[in-house]
């Protein structure tokens, strides 16, 4: 009995203010908001699906949001620019593209295209425009990046491990997007760009020279946005990986440091139970340390831990198995130290003189005080006749526990078992 | 109840459920065993034992599905938590779940016997380290940034006497023993640890339901 698998359970084992369990890092869970991502849905959809992912993403009706689209492309064509961006950045649902278009949704776009051109140019004529030297080169340039990107902005990969995302497979993947595709796009952006620059020129005579670098170079960087994004969004991806993979390593190395390490000695001594007993407990107790996250050797020391580390070791040099139960905690001062040792102290008498089947420990550890119980339910002895050879007792207990204006006191008889009670005051002496 | 008490095993390793039997002995009368939630259901359903030794960690749930499937089709058993989990709030859980006592595996099959036959009276079964957790759950204000003040103070705090038998069980004590250190009858002593037990299972208290939201036990309204 004793160690059991819970690796299952690592994920899910949350903190808690009491000092007992940690999360361990790196592993939380993942929580999920409540309204669904921005995805388009385009067996929903009339033109991109983009209404519908709009609709769904915010919770309001798709008529509403098909109703300002359409003013926003009467006004002055502005919402044609804003859709093709949205075509070319918002990822397609997958259940929806699995789904594919509705019959007939092709002829439904064409005609809704050929009515909002037949009522932007009523709009236009009846004199509803805004800038057109600004909003034309917009949305042709907008067309363009959406020919552009629209390939580049997919579902992002999921290197696997030891699969680095090198330049040359960004290069390869660049190298997917066809031709044809990316010459129209750059050439409807150019042609905005000359719009916007000549609408510049128009307007601005002065800085034409530096304004048309300006332009120019947005215009660039702008056509290499989805990389950039792709680039980052594949970089964190393999970097959580990579860390899952660390953990995964590390999870490894302690067990098999640890676990299978005890279990070959167990096999080796199978003809000694008292040892087979001693190893299978301390492995219990590091195991147990080690997935309820109690400092270990390093950091700083508190009083439970060093109790326990206190108890571990005891149990290791004399094969008796000590039970710890510990209430509050605190970091361990040097006052404190006493009572740990006068406690050690303790645990190998019982250990070594009680023949005892167990030995517990209980401290309680408050803001004013701590107190340590050391019992067991061996042989016991009379306190007032303590062997002179036995000066552990005297000694190192209670004398201890004096010096540093602490209290010990040993309840033993004859056949009943022993307590040792330590009491010391912390914040000064009591 | 006549007799001795019946009792099935729940333990999703057979070799540990193989090794209670044999510790048990004839001490009680071990009906049948299970080595996943729903076997357990079946041999309960089956036997109707007065006891369930109950696995606080297994596949599908754990001890906690058992017991809250057990109750729904109540089926009349009592539960006695078996774990060499230390988490407390895996503790808490099953004892909140409605577990009447909660052991470490690595108890002897006396007190084992012992423990099982209080459970079937209807005592509470406390073991040190459970002792130790509810003593930690109930301190007086551990966190005054977020300790609201107590809601039900009958359900949400323990009596002087009720933390003096606490500790005495931490301190590793029997019952009788700690009924004699307190100058008490061991029916006052299984009393105030009955009384510790409903205060568990009820308390609204902070670090009960935080433990209890953890575990995903009862849903945040």
């Amino acid at each position: 009995m004793g160690v059991r698998p819970r690796a299952a359970m690592i994920g899910v084992m949350p903190a808690t203010g009491v000092s007992h369990v940690s999360r361990l890092p790196g592993v939380a869970p993942r929580s999920s908001g409540s309204e669904p991502p921005l995805r388009r849905y385009i067996d929903r959809g009339v033109l991109g699906g983009v209404c519908a992912g709009l609709a769904e993403h915010l919770g309001v009706d798709v008529r509403l949001v098909r109703l300002l689209a359409t003013v926003l492309v009467l006004l002055g064509g502005l919402g044609i620019a804003v859709y093709a961006i949205a075509v070319a950045v918002i990822p397609v649902d997958p259940d929806s593209a699995a789904a594919g278009r509705r019959p007939g949704a092709r002829r439904d776009a064409v005609l809704i295209v050929i009515a909002l051109a037949i009522a932007s140019i009523a709009g236009r004529a009846s004199g509803l425009r805004v800038a057109d030297s600004i909003v034309w080169p917009l949305v042709l340039g907008a067309c363009g990046l959406a020919l552009v990107w629209r390939p580049l902005v997919g579902p992002v990969e999921q290197p696997g491990f030891g699969r680095r995302l090198s330049p040359r497979r960004l290069l390869r993947r660049a190298r997917q997007v066809d031709g044809p595709r990316l010459a129209i796009g750059a050439l409807l952006v150019s042609f905005a760009a000359a719009g916007v620059l000549h609408a510049a020129g128009v307007l601005e005579n002065l800085g034409k020279a530096i304004g048309a670098v300006a332009i120019v170079a947005t215009i660039v960087s702008l056509l290499f946005v989805p990389w950039l994004v792709r680039l980052a969004r594949s970089l964190s991806t393999e970097r959580s990986a990579r860390i899952r993979e660390q953990e995964r390593a590390e999870l490894a190395a302690h067990l098999h440091d640890s676990v299978l390490q005890t279990l070959a000695l167990i096999q080796q001594r199978s003809d000694d139970p008292r040892e087979v007993a001693g190893l299978a407990r301390r492995q219990e107790r590091e195991l147990r340390h080690w997935l309820l996250g109690r400092p270990g050797r390093s950091g700083e020391e508190t009083v439970a831990g060093a109790l326990e580390r206190a108890a571990a070791e005891v149990e290791e040099l004399h094969r008796v198995p000590i039970e710890v139960v510990t209430v509050g905690d605190g970091p361990l001062e040097p006052e404190l130290e006493a009572v740990v040792q006068a406690a050690r102290e303790a645990m190998t008498n019982a250990a070594k003189f009680a023949d005892a089947a167990r030995v517990d420990l209980y401290a309680e550890v408050e803001p004013d005080r701590v107190e340590v119980f050391v019992r067991d339910r061996g042989v016991g002895f009379d306190p007032r006749a303590i062997p002179a050879d036995r000066r552990g007792v005297r000694d190192s207990i209670i004398a201890r526990m004096e010096r540093h204006h602490g209290r010990a006191e040993v309840h033993s008889s004859p056949g009943a078992g022993t307590e040792v009670a330590l009491v010391m005051g912390r914040g000064g002496p009591s | 109840m006549s007799g001795r008490c019946t009792v099935v095993i729940v333990d999703d390793h057979r070799l540990f459920r193989s090794g209670v039997r044999a510790e048990l002995g004839d001490a009680v009368d071990v009906v049948g065993d299970a080595g996943s939630v729903a076997e357990a259901l079946e041999v309960i359903r089956e036997q109707r034992p007065d006891v369930v030794l109950l696995d606080v960690h297994m596949p599908d749930g754990g001890g906690v599905e058992v017991i809250s499937r057990a109750v729904a089709e109540r089926l009349g058993t009592r539960f006695l938590a078996l774990s060499v989990s230390d988490a407390a709030e895996d503790v808490i859980a099953v004892i909140r779940g409605g577990a009447r006592g909660y052991v470490t595996k690595s108890i002897s099959g006396g007190e084992l016997a012992e423990a099982i036959t209080r459970v079937a009276g209807g005592d509470a079964v406390f073991s040190p380290r459970l002792a130790g957790f509810v003593l930690d759950a109930f301190a007086e204000a551990p966190d005054a940034r977020d300790e609201r003040p107590a809601e039900d103070p009958e359900l949400d705090q323990l009596t002087p006497r009720e933390r003096e038998v606490l500790r005495h069980i931490a301190r590793g004590y029997m019952y009788k023993e700690v009924a004699q250190q307190l100058g008490i009858s061991v029916k006052t002593v299984e009393a105030h640890v009955s009384a510790v037990l409903r205060k568990l299972q009820l308390s609204s208290r902070h670090e009960l339901s935080r433990w209890a939201v953890q575990r995903r036990l009862v849903s945040l309204d």
